[in-house]
Parts: C-alpha cells; structure tokens; sequence
C-alpha cells in the first residue's frame, strides 16, 4: 500500500491510501494521520478511491484516526469508497459513525 | 459407533423416564403439608431433570472430526502469551517453546505487569514483546482481555494462538491446527487444557476430562464449540470485525443515553430557577435546545459522528458566552454530591459512569441549576465518538465479563462466524496446587459465566442458531447446582430429625419411579465418557455448592448494584498456608448434620417415631450426600503431585 497526504483549502489534508488497507498497512494509516495532526492540522479526509480492499483491521485503523482527530479538536471524515468498502461498513454498522461522502469535495465543503 | 447407539439409547431412556418421573413428583406425590421443604425440593428436582436434558442434547453430538487438511504455507501468526505476574522463569520457558513452533510464526510475551526483567529475557532470544501504553493510564484496563486487545492493534499476524503463561506448546500446534482455517468462515479453534502437574488421582479435579472431551465436542457438533481462553487459535478479522461492530452498538447507546440524561438534568435544573437567574435560563434552554437537535439528527439518520460534530461545535457557543458567575459555589456543590473533580483531563468522562448511577437516586436531583449546568456541559463535552473512557475504541475480546473468553465466542456465534473443537493435547500447563487456589479459579470462572448469564442472556442474542443458544445457556444453567444441593443436603436431615417427609407416596412406587431414571442418567455419562470416570466432576459440581452460590450472589451484585467484582488472577504456584479448614466451612457444617441426623434417625425408629423404611431410605440419602462431600478431604490435604517439583513442567515433545 501506498499513502500519500495533500493539503487543500481551509487547513483540510486530504490522506490517499493506495492499494489495500488490511491488517498488514493499517498502522500506516494511523502513523501519516498522527503525522499530520502532530502538525497542527486536525481537519482531515480520506479519499478511499483507491483502496481496492479494506478489512476489519482496516476500519480499525479508521476508527483510531477518527479518535486521534477528536482528540485533537479536528474531525476526519472519508471519502468516495468502493462497493467493497461500502459493504464492509454496511456490515458493520460503522456507516452510524462515518459518513461516506461521494467525494472529497463534498466531504469537507459542508463544514 | 456401537458405542455412540448406546448413548442415544441411554439418552431418549433417560429422557422418557426423567419427564415421567418428575411429572409424577409434581402431580401425585407432594406432600403439601410440608409445602416449604416438598416444594423447593421438586423444583430442585425439576432443574436436575432438565440439566440432566441440557447435557444429554449436549453428548448426543459428540463427534470426533477426522483431521483437518494440511495448511498452506502462507497463512502469517502470530502466538501471544498472555501474563500477569507468573514467574518470569515460567513465562520464559512457555516463550521459548512457542519460539519453537514449526509453522513460522512470530511470538509476542505480552506482559500486564511491565517487567523490566523480562522485556530484556524477551529482547535477547529475539522474542516479541507488548505492554500497555500510557493510553492505557487511569483508564479501565480489561484484565486479560485489555491486554489481548493491547496488542491486537499492534501486531498484524491473520491468526493468533493465545496461551497462557503455563502453557508450554507443542511444535506441532500450528500445523495441526490451522488447516481449519481454510474453512475462510472459521474463526476459533479451540484445543483442551491439560496439566502436567497434577497426580493420578488429581484429588483437585483440574483436569476436565468431561469438558474437555464429550462436552466440547457436542457443543462442536451444534456448532457452538467453545473459546476457552487459551490453547485456541483466533481469526483477526473475525475479532476486529466483532470490535468494530460492538464500538458502533456501545456508541449508539451510550450517546443516546448521556443525550438523555442531560436532558433530564437539565428539566430537573429549570424547575429550581428563581427569578433572578435569568441568564442561566437562556444557557439551559439553549444547551437543552442543543440536545434536541442532537437528538433528531441521530433519529433522522445523521451519523453519530456528525451529530456529535454538530453538538461540539454548539456547546463551544454556547461556554464562549457563558460568564461562569460563582465557580466556588459550582464546586461546593460537585463536592456535596461526591463527585471528585480532579486536573485530568479526563475527569469530566468518568462522569458518566457516576452519572448513570446517580440518575435514579438523590445527588442529580439535589444540583443546584448552576452546578446541574455545568454537569451537563462536562458530560456533553465528554460525549463524542472517541469513546474517551476507553484506552483504546476497539475491544475485539469481550470486556463485559472476568472470563472474556465466553462471551466473546457468544458473540463471534452471534456474527456466524464457526468454530471448531480439535481434540488433541497440544499444550501442556500448570493446574492450581492447593484448595484455596483451586477455589479462587472455580469461583472466577462461574462468577464470570454468571456475568455473561445476566448481561447477555444468549437466549435473547441474534444471530445465533437455537441449538447455539442453548449450548451457552447449559453452560451457565448448570452453575445454579448449589442451590439445589442445598436442599438435597437439608431434606433428609429434615426427615430423620423432624419427621417431616417431603415426598407422599409408597416407597416402592418411588423407587420404581426413580432408579430407573438414576440409572439411565449414569449410563449416559458412562457411554459418553468413553469409561473416563467422570465421578469426580459429579461430586464436586455437589460439594462446591458455597462457591456456585457465592458466584452467583456476587454477580447479580456486580451487574445490578454495580458492586465492584475483584479479578482474580488464578495462581499457578502454590499458596503456602493450606490446609484451611475455613475454607469448607459450609459443608463441614453439613457434614455435623449429616452425622448428628444419623444418629438421630435410628433413635427416633428405636422410639417408634418413624417408620422403617422411610428411616432407611434418607439414611442411604444421608450416606449418598456425605459420599459426593468425601471429595473435599483429599483436595484440602493435598500438597501438590509429589512427582513434581514446583515449578517443573511436563513435557510433550
């Protein structure tokens, strides 16, 4: 997996995990999410386009950072999942918790 | 397979003869002039029947699986050794052994009690090691569970063998045991608990030949195999997915519930107003009006995290504006009612808890509107999805019980995930070497059984299967056996020293009814046991009748009263101050009476008083009771297997 974080308008980052985000690559999640909020930055999105699968460890990870950035007085949100991940929240039940937003723009425009 | 008609046999014989006997007992046989010793003993009577129907659905599926397939090569494990505060040479010698499992693994001590000592022991040999974080600092720590947990989130094996500290495995566990999990629906295998320090005669009952045998295998055969703490092997994503999806179901009910409260506290505040605290009212209506929103904004499908978003974002208004005006008098107040304020950050989040509690009784109500203003606005702020009160927001192994284990299978059945019961030794550990230690492990595990019986009745859980249900619930309805042995033991004592009869009928027609069953019922145990003698267990699920009531009184205190419920930790060396005839001190009174009754009973046939065969029959009764109570003597003298040193362990390989 890969990961990668970009700075947009208003202080939001927007992270892009690449690949599968499984038990294996969770942690790198949390760490570049800590990174970031480490800077300073707490309002954040992850634009899960590109994670082709995401296990329970995976939205584990989500989880951790969704809690790292309340901590932080921030706020995450996540974007844009595939059918997979989709399920996988369906399942369960975590889209109570996270709004899956259809892209990144929406995910952080309504603030 | 001759063997298995025969238990089916013995088991509908059983059954048939069981049904009739009781229906007898309560139709015809009452004697309702002694009401208040004849009824309470029916109904005991009526609850062996039906544990006696629980087990016998139980063995009626007893399989033995054939071995599973080879694995491949690619699965990735991780073997956890879990300890507290076991000797470090112990802990060590299970470490190294696991070390030297043949499938490739990577192996993880994780240590709650953070010893220096053996982080360095583990760090020589290469061998991994987890202990708790700061996260982890005055926040609930879960026990054993906490400390699985702990080091789910930083490892990243697909399977785990959990072990306990003394249980030194085999090379061959994994290969044994992982071909199960190609099966991608499984998600526990479960091997039995065996000991290598206990004698012959195992005087303690440590080994569960019954359990770990006929029992866990019927319960497999319904699909409802046990996890048992240790010598199992788990499926990560099982657990995880299980955390995940109890962090949504205890979110939801916990902000639901604190939305709640709040608003209730602060309708109570309003009602104390007086006039002049007119800028007050606006704060309350306005927090109020912010529990409202929060409140149709979760019913009308926003997220919790955005509901909870939206909330903070208004309480932060909302205190910007506020002029706190008398802050000391706030704080005499929180002091009136006994809540501790404190520096840490965290002190608003364990509000909660003393909330709930204090809801229903005085100290909310006796808030002033300023201090009940700024409870709510603590507890608003407190309540958020990062589950604060948590070290950590997942908790894949149950936490609602002293023995995780249960109600985590519970809840892994409850998802429809599988489990499998591998009859084979593949660990060996070290049993409890005295009474009081044995006693602690028997009263933990019932009390922890207990605590799942009231916090997640699997009666009433979804997901799982009828037969599942009631494989759990046999577990925990055979832990009611001390009540009734009260009353076996107090009958006859009743009749040989009083003359009062709970049963009215000919004694013949009683035998004819009874024996029969008797012996049905011990042909089950015989055919399903495979001749293992299981005569032991039957005696101490008798003699320990203290510690099952005891578990039980104590766990309605801890889930209703939240009474604290201590855990204790079995001890795996030996306790140096036995023998303690305090320990049994409840059945050495029963074993006087059995006596003093004896004598008692001849005398009042010698007199007269009572018939012959009545007098017989209890005094057979009375021998009968002292015969399961002679099991208590042995254990309580026992000092240990004297082929055994302490510390030593048997070996498998």
């Amino acid at each position: 997996m890969e990961i990668s974080h970009k700075a947009i308008s208003d202080g939001v980052v927007v992270v892009t995990p690449v690949g599968k985000l499984n038990m294996v690559h969770a942690h790198h999640l949390r760490e570049e999410v800590d990174a970031i909020l480490a800077k300073g930055q707490n309002r954040i999105v992850v634009d899960l386009t590109n994670v082709e699968f995401l296990d329970s460890s995976g939205l584990g990870a989500l989880i951790g950072c969704l809690k790292a950035a309340r901590q932080a007085n921030g706020n995450l949100r996540i974007a844009s999942p595939t059918e997979q991940v989709k399920l996988v929240l369906q399942l369960t039940n975590l889209d109570r918790v996270l709004t899956p937003y259809t892209s990144v723009e929406s995910a952080y425009v309504i603030e | 397979m001759n063997r298995m008609l025969a238990l089916r046999i013995s088991i509908v014989a059983s059954a048939l003869l069981g049904t009739t006997y009781v229906t007898w007992r309560w139709l015809f046989s009452l004697n309702m002039s002694a009401w208040w010793i004849a009824v309470p003993l029916v109904v005991c009577e009526t609850y062996s029947i039906i544990d006696s129907l629980f087990f016998s659905m139980t063995v009626w599926r007893a399989k033995t699986r054939p071995a599973p397939p080879v694995p491949p090569i690619d699965f990735t494990v991780d073997v956890f050794i879990t300890t507290y505060n076991e000797p470090i040479e112990m802990v060590m010698r299970t470490a190294v052994a696991a070390q030297k499992i043949r499938y490739p693994h990577k192996t993880w001590v994780l240590d709650d009690g953070a010893r220096e000592e053996l982080l360095h022991q583990t760090q020589a040999l290469g061998i991994g090691y987890v202990s708790r974080g700061t996260e982890w600092k005055n926040r609930p720590r879960h026990a054993k569970a906490g400390n699985v947990n702990n080091a789910l989130m930083q490892t990243t094996g697909e399977l785990i063998l959990i072990l306990d500290a003394d249980q030194v495995p085999a090379p061959e566990i994994l290969d044994h045991t992982l071909g199960y999990f190609l099966d991608d629906r499984v998600a526990l295998v479960q091997t039995p608990q065996t000991f290598g320090n206990v004698s012959i005669a195992d005087p303690l009952g440590s080994q569960a030949p019954l359990f770990y045998g006929p029992i866990q295998q019927g319960k497999d055969g319904w699909g409802a195999a046990y996890f048992c703490g240790s010598n199992a092997v788990l499926r990560r994503e099982a657990l995880m997915q299980l955390g995940v999806k109890r962090y949504v179901i205890e979110l939801e009910a916990a902000i639901k519930r604190s939305l709640n409260d709040s608003g209730k506290i602060i309708k109570a505040a309003k009602k104390k107003l007086t006039r002049s605290d007119e800028q007050l009212r606006l704060a309350l209506d306005q927090i109020l009006g912010a529990v409202v929103e929060a409140q149709e904004n979760i019913s009308n499908g926003k997220t919790l995290g955005e509901a909870t978003f939206i909330l903070h974002d208004r309480i932060k208004d909302i205190s910007h504006a506020l002029v706190f005006a008398d802050l000391d008098q706030i704080k005499r107040d929180l002091d009136i009612i006994g809540i501790e304020q404190s520096n840490d950050a965290n002190w608003a989040a364990e509000w909660i808890d003393d909330l709930e509690d204090s809801l229903d009784g005085l100290s909310t109500k006796e808030l002033s509107p300023l201090a009940a203003l700024s409870t709510v606005m603590e507890l608003l702020k407190s309540l958020d999805v990062d589950r604060s009160h948590e070290a950590i927001p997942i908790m894949p192994i149950a936490t609602i019980s002293i023995t995780e284990d249960m109600a985590t299978s519970m809840r892994l059945h409850g998802m429809k995930w599988k489990s499998v019961y591998h009859h084979e030794t593949l660990a060996i550990g070290l049993a409890p070497e005295d009474m009081s230690s044995m006693l602690t492990q028997r009263l933990r595990w019932a009390q922890g059984t207990m605590q799942v019986f009231l916090k997640e009745n699997p009666l009433f859980q979804k997901g799982m299967t009828v037969p599942q249900k009631l494989m759990y619930f046999s577990t925990m309805w055979s832990y009611f056996s001390g009540f009734a042995a009260l009353f076996y033991f107090a009958a006859p004592i009743i009749f040989l020293c009083f003359g009062i009869l709970p049963v009215r009928t000919d004694p013949v027609e009683f035998f004819l009814r009874f024996i029969p069953f008797m012996i049905a019922n011990q042909l089950i145990f015989l055919f399903a046991s495979r001749g293992i003698s299981t005569w032991r267990g039957q005696q101490y699920s008798y003699a320990l009748f203290p510690v099952w009531i005891k578990a039980t009184a104590s766990a309605i205190a801890n889930v209703y009263f939240k009474r604290p419920m201590t855990f204790v930790v079995t001890p795996k060396t030996r306790n140096e101050n036995s023998p303690n005839l305090r320990l049994i001190y409840p059945q050495l009174i029963f074993i006087a009476a059995f006596v003093i009754s004896l004598f008692v009973g001849i005398a009042r046939y010698a007199t007269g008083l009572a018939p012959l065969l009545a007098t017989l029959i209890n005094m057979m009764w009375v021998l009968f009771d002292l015969s399961l109570l002679r099991v208590l003597f042995p254990a309580i003298l026992y000092q240990g297997s004297d082929s055994h040193k302490r510390g030593s362990h048997g070996n498998l390989t």
